[in-house]
Formats: structure tokens, sequence, C-alpha cells
């Protein structure tokens, strides 16, 4: 049997399955939209308790930033995750999840070598690019706005 | 003395014996299809340990130690000990063996190292350089996530044909010829890459290197896969048992029928949730040492053509866009002798 690298690629992606679109989409809508729907209750909430609506945004994202790491602690969000995909991914949740599980999984490491440096190694890309990418939108809206 | 017949294939002249074999699983392997053949089935995933590292290898000491155990066999008994894992400089292996003081030869096949491991004591033994020599493997579900892909209470969805490191370990030790299983003959792997850049695929990374192993050893030793009553691999899992049903199609050669895969035998693949099936070194190690050893034993099974097959994948070369090759050894195990 004699085969080129381009006739086994085939191959193996013929006989690769895919994802189950019909299965994973309405679960990471369902439960992804939950989440926001969380959001939204905790921010009617913070606002009729009386806060400004600035401070009720960043208390609803402070809340789930919270439960995101608790139940990443009590190893619930990996399995909710699992279900969920980009669903969990998406929101601040998953982002919290991303911190905080190389937080706890390289505490074996020590605080610092471990928790501490190894606590971005998810995150930090989304960090590097999204603050590239904010200084380079900024660029662009000062020149349109110069212009203007 | 063991003699090459060609192209990598060595017959055993003495044919020694498999003389002991022991299995140490996690509760999900202990839960599989296979549970009630292992010798140790811990509930609890660190094994009592601060570390997934440490926790592998008590796992891989309490797989060494059972199987001297059934044997008879002291720590004294055992002239070399092959050993070897999936972690960077193999330390489940070295520090699983260090408290043993047996002569130690560590070695890395990634999922091929049982049967690296258990052709290397076969070949010892049967040259005269080894009275009993002593395989074990071990892999470990959390200290392979961490390693290889991400922490494990990371909210990551896997892919269909990404496999599921089996936390496991399995030990062979083989003696001078005396009772079955027998080991009758080795191939020894070739590096083969067909340019496999999924890391969440290496079942297609590893069936062409199974193929070809599988393929040379029937072919050096004249025989024919009516000569075995079960050609299994590990862990190709269902995506590389399915490319290796394909590539010896085109051979014309239907192996459907003889063909199994360790990915496949240590879970149950409609209840667990593990995708395209087990991997890891623990895998075939555990299915070949808690259950097909047992079974040639019993003479259930006559001859197995035991191909474990490793993906040598190195998360730095992946992320620098190389293909992962992949690699596999066969061992012929005869109830025959």
């Amino acid at each position: 049997m004699k085969m080129t690298n381009t006739e086994f690629d085939k191959l193996a992606k013929e006989k690769s399955p895919n994802t189950k679109l019909y299965l994973t989409l309405p679960k990471a809508f369902v439960i992804g939209g939950l989440i926001c729907c969380l959001g939204q209750a905790l921010y009617n909430l913070y606002s009729y308790l009386g806060l400004t609506e600035l401070n009720a945004r960043a208390a609803v994202s402070i809340t789930l930033v919270l439960f995101s790491a608790i139940l990443t602690g009590l190893k619930l969000y990996d399995k909710i995750a699992k279900h969920a995909g980009a669903g969990t991914l998406v929101p601040i949740t998953g982002f919290a999840n991303s911190v905080v599980a190389p937080a706890l999984e390289f505490k074996t490491e020590g605080f610092i070598l471990g928790t501490a440096a190894k606590m971005f190694i998810i995150a930090g890309p989304v960090i590097v690019y999204g603050v590239a990418a904010s200084v380079v939108y900024g660029i662009i809206l000062f020149i349109v706005k110069a212009m203007q | 003395m063991a003699k090459l017949i060609k192209d990598g294939t060595i017959g055993m002249d003495t044919f020694p014996s498999v003389a002991s074999f022991a299995a140490a699983v996690g509760k999900m392997e202990g839960d599989g299809p296979l549970g009630h053949c292992f010798d140790y089935i811990t509930e609890d995933a660190t094994l009592g340990e601060s570390s997934w590292e440490k926790s592998e290898s008590k796992l891989q000491q309490y797989a060494f130690s059972n199987a001297l155990s059934k044997g008879g066999f002291s720590e004294k008994d055992i002239d070399v000990l092959f050993a070897g894992d999936l972690l960077n400089q193999c330390v489940s292996s070295s520090y699983g063996a260090k408290d043993s003081n047996v002569p130690f030869l560590g070695l890395f096949g990634a999922c091929s190292t049982m049967a690296e491991s258990l052709a290397l004591a076969s070949l010892f033994v049967d040259s005269g350089m080894a009275v009993n020599a002593a395989a074990v493997t071990s892999s470990h579900f959390c200290s392979a996530e961490r390693q290889f892909r991400f922490p494990v209470n990371y909210g990551g969805q896997r892919t269909p044909s990404a496999q599921w490191t089996a936390t496991a370990a399995g030990c062979a030790v083989v003696s001078v010829h005396d009772k079955a299983p027998y080991v009758k003959a080795v191939t020894i792997g070739k590096i083969k890459d067909m340019g496999v850049t999924d890391a969440n695929n290496m079942g297609a990374a590893m069936a062409t290197a199974a193929y070809d192993s599988i393929s040379r050893h029937l072919a050096n030793t004249k025989q024919s896969i009516d000569n075995f009553d079960l050609i299994l691999t590990g862990d190709l899992g269902q995506v590389g048992s399915d490319i290796l049903v394909e590539l010896f199609r085109k051979d014309r050669v239907d192996i459907s029928k003889k063909h199994n895969d360790c990915g496949l035998m240590l879970y149950d693949m409609e209840k667990q949730d593990v995708h395209a099936g087990g991997s890891g070194c623990g895998c075939s190690a555990s299915v070949l040492c808690g259950y097909v050893l047992q079974e040639v034993q019993q003479s259930k099974l006559r001859n197995v053509l035991f191909a474990a097959t490793g993906a040598l994948m190195s998360p730095t070369i992946v992320q620098q866009g190389e293909s992962i090759p992949g690699i596999s050894h066969v061992v012929h195990i005869s109830a025959d002798s």
C-alpha cells in the first residue's frame, strides 16, 4: 500500500467524525443565554438596590466572575462547559474560568512559579491582543474624529 | 539467543514466558467493561499524593509490586526494569522506581511504550542478559492533561476525534521459558509521518505506523492474519482503527474481524464520555496486563499480535507547525510453545 500525504489526509478526514452541530449549537445557545439572563437579573437587582447604571454593570461582572471562579474551584465549571461550549466560553465567566483553572492547577509548582506565572497561560493572549486591538481602534477613532 | 529475521523483526529462540502481570487503574477505567480484570482500582485519582505526577508514580508502583507478588518475585529477582510514561523526562517511571533498587532503563515511546518495554524485556531474557526482566508503563489523565493540553478544570470542549488519556498502569515480568504466555517474535517500529498536524486526532497520526509494523511483521515471519486470534492495536481509538482497517483493505486484507484496539476496549464507548476512545501508555498496558495476557494464559486466545502505537507528539513542536510522527512496536504473544 503506497499512499501520499494528501491521499492519507483525505482518508483521515473521511474517518474522523464531525462535531454534532445540531446538538452543540442549541446547547451553547441555551446555556449561554441563561448566563446572560442571570446577568440581566443581577443588573435589575443591583439597580433596584440603588446602584447607578455604571456601578450596577460592574457589580454584575464581578458577581459572574465570582460565580465562575467558585464553580471552577468546585470542579463543576468544566462539567457544565463540556456541554455548553461557546455558551460558557464567550461570556465573562469563561474568562474567569480560564484564569482560575491554571491558577489552581499549577499550585503544585508554588505560588510564584506555579499559580502566578501560569495564571494567564490561556487568558494571556486574549489580554495582549485585546489591549493591542483597543489601542489600534483608539488611534483610528482619534484620526476619524480629527478629520471631522 | 534472539535473532534478526529481517527488517526490524526479531525471532525469539527460547520463547521467554510472561511469568507474571498486573494492572492498576483509576475509577473510570475500573467502571469500564474490563473493570473486573484489574488488580487494583483506585477510587481517588490523587492516590493520596500532593501532585498528579506523584499519583502516577504511585500507580506505576502498584502495577509493579502487584506483578512481583503475583509471580512470587521479590525486587532482588528483577535483573532489569524497562519503564516508561508520557511525562517529560519520564518522571513517573524514574520517581516510581527510585525506591525499588532495581537496574533501571527508562523509555519513551509515547503510547507504544508497553510494546517497546515488553519487546526489550523479552529480548534481554532470550539473549541471556536477564533471567527476569520487568516492563512497566503508566499514564494519568490529570498529569497528561496539564502537560499536553489544558488545566483539568478549564472549561474547554474536546473534538470528537480526541482521545481520553487513561489513568492506568500495567506491568509484565518476562522470565525464562516456563509456561504460557510466551513471547515468540517482535518487530521494532519505524517512525511514520503522514503529515497529520492535529494534536486532537492522534489515532490518524498513528494508523500508518501500526499498518507498517503489522504488515512488516506478517511478511517477515511469513505469516498471515489467519495465524492470529487477535490483532491488538493500542491506542488508535475509533478514528485510527477505522483508518487501519481501510489501509489493510487497500491491500485486499480484511482485518476487521481479527482486529481490536485497547483504546476501544478499556472504556464503554456508549456510556463513558471518551470521544474516540482511550489513549496513553497506561491504556494498552492495562488492557494487555489486565485482560489479554490472562486470556492467553488460559488459552482462550492462542496467538495475539500486540501492536501498541504511539504518537510522538511534543506540544512545542506541534506549535511550531510540524506534523506528528507515529510509531508502533509489535510483540507476538502466544499460548503455544
